[in-house]
């Protein structure tokens, strides 16, 4: 499994520069992140290590009933990878964010994300120990303190992840397509809370068994 | 399929919404009455709503995206809602998700109950929202649904293709629940069914006794996460 290959990729890079970044945070392996982002900001996630996922929820930041929805979001456009141009659809149907760059091709919605129960029917009962996203997203919506609970944790996207589906209806998980410093760069539509688990799973290969830090950024609009 | 004898049935109208506490030790059998049937469904765990359908938990511990016979719904929680026994389609859709009102607006035109009646457009996200309303849920426990009858195809690219003529007059699927799992369905068309008819179709419901999972189930056996899955529902009721 060392395929570096996909098909359509679209690979699109970003004029904007790191420099001017209103916002830069390293996310350490293993860590949550939440964090407002105004309308017409750009958001970029950088896959600092390569090949690690990036677990990421939206919220519509004055309605969090209103909120990323994976299966509204293939079905608009058609497709199941997400990549530059892709509109990430809210539950409610609105525009969340637009991927408006993208050095790594394409990008998972089907795996969500791991969780202490999942890990224990995948791979093993005495796995339930073991750090997992929807634990870091609980602490994250806890800390947050905006009453946010279990039932905000809904369906995400795992940036730099690579998990096919064939034509016959089996989904596969493979080694990823991200290599270091690739990025995706969103362009948010509308105010949004981002919430992100930078995954800790050390069972399959979706951080290549290695955990490592990403980085995000936020740039203000351009002024006009 | 199980033969023992059907305790309650009852159709489901085109475009319709129905909900029910289907109990642990029972099985719902869904019939395409007229074939082309789609029935958008989402579950959650009765006693504690915030375990639900989990659809990629569902797709990753069984390495699928599709549902038939062998093959079980898992809740966020590791555990199995309930388990596909029988099933004469061989593929039901678990990544289309639902329409809403201006898919429907926009496929179908516009037309209200004071013109049509009971005949007027139902969307899917209306008619989740409507049905999990009645047992104190709302917008929060909207998550990803299945779809019985329907196929949609992913190619190598990813471009997904809604699949004509997946289900036939007659076809019919059985769930057997897990847990007390309420299950909330509409029978409004797939988003993504090319027909630019508006035009759903009923389908039958048929609730039966079922002999719990034994040590040999089929879909216990189909795959070991399963059988860890079904090691995990079983603890939840001692």
């Amino acid at each position: 499994m060392s395929t570096k290959e996909v098909t359509a990729v679209n690979l699109v890079e970003s004029g904007l520069d790191p420099v001017k970044a209103v916002y830069r945070k390293v996310i350490p392996a293993g860590d949550p992140w939440i964090h407002e982002i105004k309308r017409g900001q750009y958001f970029r996630i950088v896959d600092l290590h390569g090949n690690q996922a990036v677990d990421t929820l939206f919220y519509n930041a004055h309605d969090y009933s209103d909120r990323y929805s994976a299966q509204d979001t293939i079905q608009r456009q058609g497709n199941i990878y997400l990549t530059t141009g892709t509109q990430l659809v809210s539950t409610g149907g609105a525009v969340l964010l637009t991927i408006v760059a993208d050095t790594c091709g394409r990008h998972d919605t089907l795996g969500g994300a791991c969780a202490n129960e999942s890990n224990m029917v995948r791979y093993s009962i005495e796995k339930r120990h073991m750090h997992a996203c929807r634990s870091s997203f609980l602490k994250a919506v806890t800390e947050w303190d905006h009453g946010m609970s279990k039932r905000d944790i809904t369906s995400n996207i795992n940036f730099f992840m690579n998990v096919p589906v064939t034509p016959e209806g089996k989904l596969t998980f493979e080694d990823g397509i991200s290599d270091p410093g690739k990025y995706v760069e969103m362009r948010a539509e509308m105010d949004v809370l981002a919430l992100i688990s930078n995954c800790p799973q050390l069972n399959n290969p979706c951080n290549a068994y290695n955990p490592t830090p990403v980085e995000v950024l936020i740039w203000d609009a351009p002024q006009s | 399929m199980s033969e023992t004898p059907i305790l309650w049935d009852e159709t489901i109208q085109p475009g319709a919404t129905w909900s029910h506490v289907l109990k642990r030790g029972t099985a719902l059998r869904v019939v395409d009455v007229e074939g082309g049937a789609n029935v958008g469904a989402i579950f959650y765990n009765f006693e504690c709503p915030v375990e639900r359908f989990n659809m990629p938990d569902t797709l990753k511990a069984q390495h699928i995206a599709r549902l038939t016979t062998g093959f079980v719904l898992y809740s966020d929680m590791g555990r199995i809602l309930c388990s596909v026994t029988a099933d004469t389609v061989g593929w039901h859709d678990p990544l289309g998700g639902t329409s809403n009102k201006e898919l429907v607006e926009k496929k179908y035109g516009v037309s209200t109950y004071q013109e049509s009646r009971n005949e007027c457009h139902k969307n899917g996200r209306d008619s989740f929202l409507i049905e999990l309303g009645k047992w104190g849920l709302g917008p929060r426990d909207l998550v990803a649904n299945v779809n019985l009858f329907s196929r949609v195809s992913v190619a190598d690219d990813g471009g997904m293709r809604f699949v004509p003529g997946n289900s036939k007059a007659g076809d019919s699927v059985e769930l057997r629940a897990e847990m007390n799992v309420l299950a909330i369905l509409n029978t409004c068309q797939h988003p993504l069914d090319p027909n630019p008819k508006y035009q759903p179709k009923p389908v039958q419901v048929e609730i039966r006794r079922v002999a719990a999972p034994g040590v040999d189930d089929p879909c216990r056996l189909s795959r070991p996460e399963n059988g860890r899955g079904f090691t995990l529902t079983e603890r939840y009721f001692l």
